[in-house]
């Protein structure tokens, strides 16, 4: 992005001004004129970016290894780790948000390609259908996620009711420890997946339509022409898709703190809730630590998969 | 034949999706308009009684109209953060695509890790206690801020590749500065790309829930999400009063997205005249 840009704009400068051939050194010599593009305008937001996202960002990494109270750090190495991934319940919430981010961002590839596929088909109402599922993404995830916990009530919530009606026993979606996690997933899914939709149709509508004309010609079948069409030339929609989820599903707390607290227990804690719920009971080096932890899983996960999906897009 | 398809396809879709994203909000409004016994067994059925406004004057008024001070204070947060957004991403978005230069590779790492990296929250909590704006507005807004620009920066930045060069070069001719070019040509021209960020940031700052709860606590400069969860205990038993207010939080939204569309549809209609 930065090669292909600078390219030009080197030519540009040193046929106006060719002053300043070097990049290196700056033109603090020459009069007033300092372009049109003044580097100043990288200022404000340079120094709001600096102070409450980069510093504090940086800071996390040595205050992780501290006992710390926000005005003395007492460095205790390794400490905050080792509890970290001793203490059951923080372990749970490791396992559960890397559970939460694969099963939600999954679901959503699956799906949102479904409902792309469909909304892209000719069928009546598509206009009204995109409007209902996409709705929810602007929604309230506080609101989302408290009338979920209503509707997913063991005895008389709505979801269980309607099961039982069809004669099929409801499971206590919140309630079972082994469930919980994955109830809210379903509800994260149900909120994202008109994302995905949108972004899947964006992607399906810029496949021009000879390449399924020349496949119905040779007598391909509508499954030949999305395993060898759609599938493929989607495959930019899909990375976006797969991101996105992986970076809300590893960053998560809305959804979860707002439907089970983390409980029952610690049994649908991920990070995010850890990481409030330490800072809450005042252990700030460990919050951070988890900060950390989360840090180092989101990068580890996501900057790899990104150049490992992009490269496969360009080969 | 493929009409006679779509239209049952179409048929089938349109009652699953009812089923499935129009009844949660069909449960939320009837839940909101029933009395307190009737709403708490969380039955989907019409109210005998239907007292919506009653519902709804009695959750806005509870804890001395807390729920309308959050709102003000979501207002302020959100106005206040995605007006700055509009323009110090654009600014930033300008000179990084235009002058390119040493800071160019910089500024990307620092669009990407601000898209990826998920915030230290304690570490936030001590600079903005060091520089003293812990729990209050204008810290709160300058975190949205920071948080918000490298998406916004990717936005703009995406848009002005597109804006002739030719604009800032006549307008240098014709003797303007740096801030006269960007404020009078090049800001104007942003017009249908500022309307996507601040609809996009509209949505992400009001329903933020993680950094007014962190960044923002205490009840009397709340923020509404905030309020919101913080009913849920208080109402546990006036489930008629909690899906009130889950409603009055809805509403936003649903006219932003009846506005969006119609924007979307005015958009197009200009687009035909012109083609």
């Amino acid at each position: 992005m930065a090669s292909n840009l600078s390219t030009p704009d080197a030519t540009r400068v040193s046929s106006s001004r060719p002053a300043r051939p070097t990049p290196g050194r700056k033109n603090r010599g020459t009069k007033k004129n300092k372009g049109p593009y003044p580097y100043w305008f990288y200022l404000v937001p340079g120094v709001i970016y600096g102070l409450f996202f980069l510093a504090p960002t940086f800071s996390s990494f040595y205050y992780s290894f501290t006992r710390w109270d926000l005005f003395t750090a007492t460095w205790i190495g390794l400490d905050n780790y080792e509890q970290f991934f001793a203490e059951q319940a923080l372990v749970i919430g490791l396992r559960n948000t890397l559970i939460y981010a694969v099963m939600t961002s999954g679901l959503k590839v699956v799906l949102g390609m479904a409902l792309a596929v469909l909304l892209t088909s000719r069928i009546i109402a598509r206009g009204y259908l995109r409007s209902v599922i996409f709705f929810p993404v602007l929604v309230s995830t506080i609101g989302v996620g408290l009338t979920f916990t209503v509707l997913m009530n063991p005895e008389k919530g709505l979801i269980n009711n309607a099961l039982g009606a069809v004669g099929v026993a409801g499971p206590g979606w919140l309630t079972n420890p082994h469930l919980a996690i994955f109830s809210v997933g379903l509800v994260d899914v149900w909120k994202g997946v008109g994302l995905a939709t949108v972004i899947y149709i964006a992607g399906l509508v810029s496949i021009p339509q000879d390449y399924y004309e020349a496949a119905r010609v040779d007598g391909a079948s509508s499954w030949d022409m999305f395993r060898h069409i759609t599938l493929p030339l989607a495959k930019p929609a899909t990375a976006s898709v797969i991101i996105l989820s992986l970076i809300g599903g590893l960053r998560s707390f809305d959804l979860i703190w707002s439907m089970t607290k983390g409980g029952p227990g610690f049994a649908s804690d991920v990070i995010a809730s850890v990481i409030y719920k330490q800072y809450q009971a005042g252990f700030f080096g460990l919050s951070t630590a988890g900060s950390v932890v989360l840090f180092v899983l989101v990068t580890a996960i996501v900057v790899p998969l990104t150049w490992w999906l992009n490269r496969g897009e360009t080969a | 034949m493929k009409n006679l398809r779509g239209v049952v396809g179409g048929s089938v879709a349109v009652v699953v999706s009812a089923v499935f994203f129009l009844v949660p909000f069909a449960f939320i409004f009837v839940t909101a308009s029933k009395s307190v016994s009737e709403s708490s067994l969380l039955k989907f059925s019409w109210p005998q009684h239907f007292v919506l406004l009653d519902n709804l004057k009695q959750a806005l008024a509870a804890n001395d109209y807390l729920m309308i001070i959050a709102f003000i204070n979501s207002v302020i947060l959100t106005v206040v953060s995605v007006a700055a957004l509009v323009l110090l991403g654009a600014m930033v978005a300008y000179v990084w695509q235009r002058r390119g230069g040493r800071f160019a590779g910089v500024i990307n790492v620092l669009v990407l890790a601000g898209l990826i990296v998920p915030p230290a929250v304690v570490p936030t909590i001590w600079v903005l206690q060091k520089v003293g704006l812990f729990k209050t507005m204008p810290g709160l807004i300058l975190i949205e801020i920071a948080f918000g620009l490298p998406f916004c920066i990717l936005l703009f930045r995406a848009f002005i590749a597109s804006v002739p060069r030719d604009l800032d070069e006549a307008a240098t001719v014709d003797g303007a500065g740096p801030v006269q070019i960007f404020f009078r040509v090049i800001f104007p021209v942003l017009r249908s790309v500022m309307m996507t960020v601040i609809i996009l940031q509209t949505v992400f700052v009001y329903n933020d829930f993680q950094n007014p709860l962190y960044f923002l606590p205490g009840t009397e400069n709340a923020t509404i999400q905030v309020t919101l969860l913080s009913f849920q205990s208080q109402f546990n038993t006036q489930y008629n009063l909690l899906f009130a207010n889950i409603l009055l939080v809805t509403v936003p939204p649903l006219i932003m997205f009846m506005f969006f569309n119609r924007k979307i549809v005015e958009g197009m209609a200009a687009g035909s005249v012109k083609g």
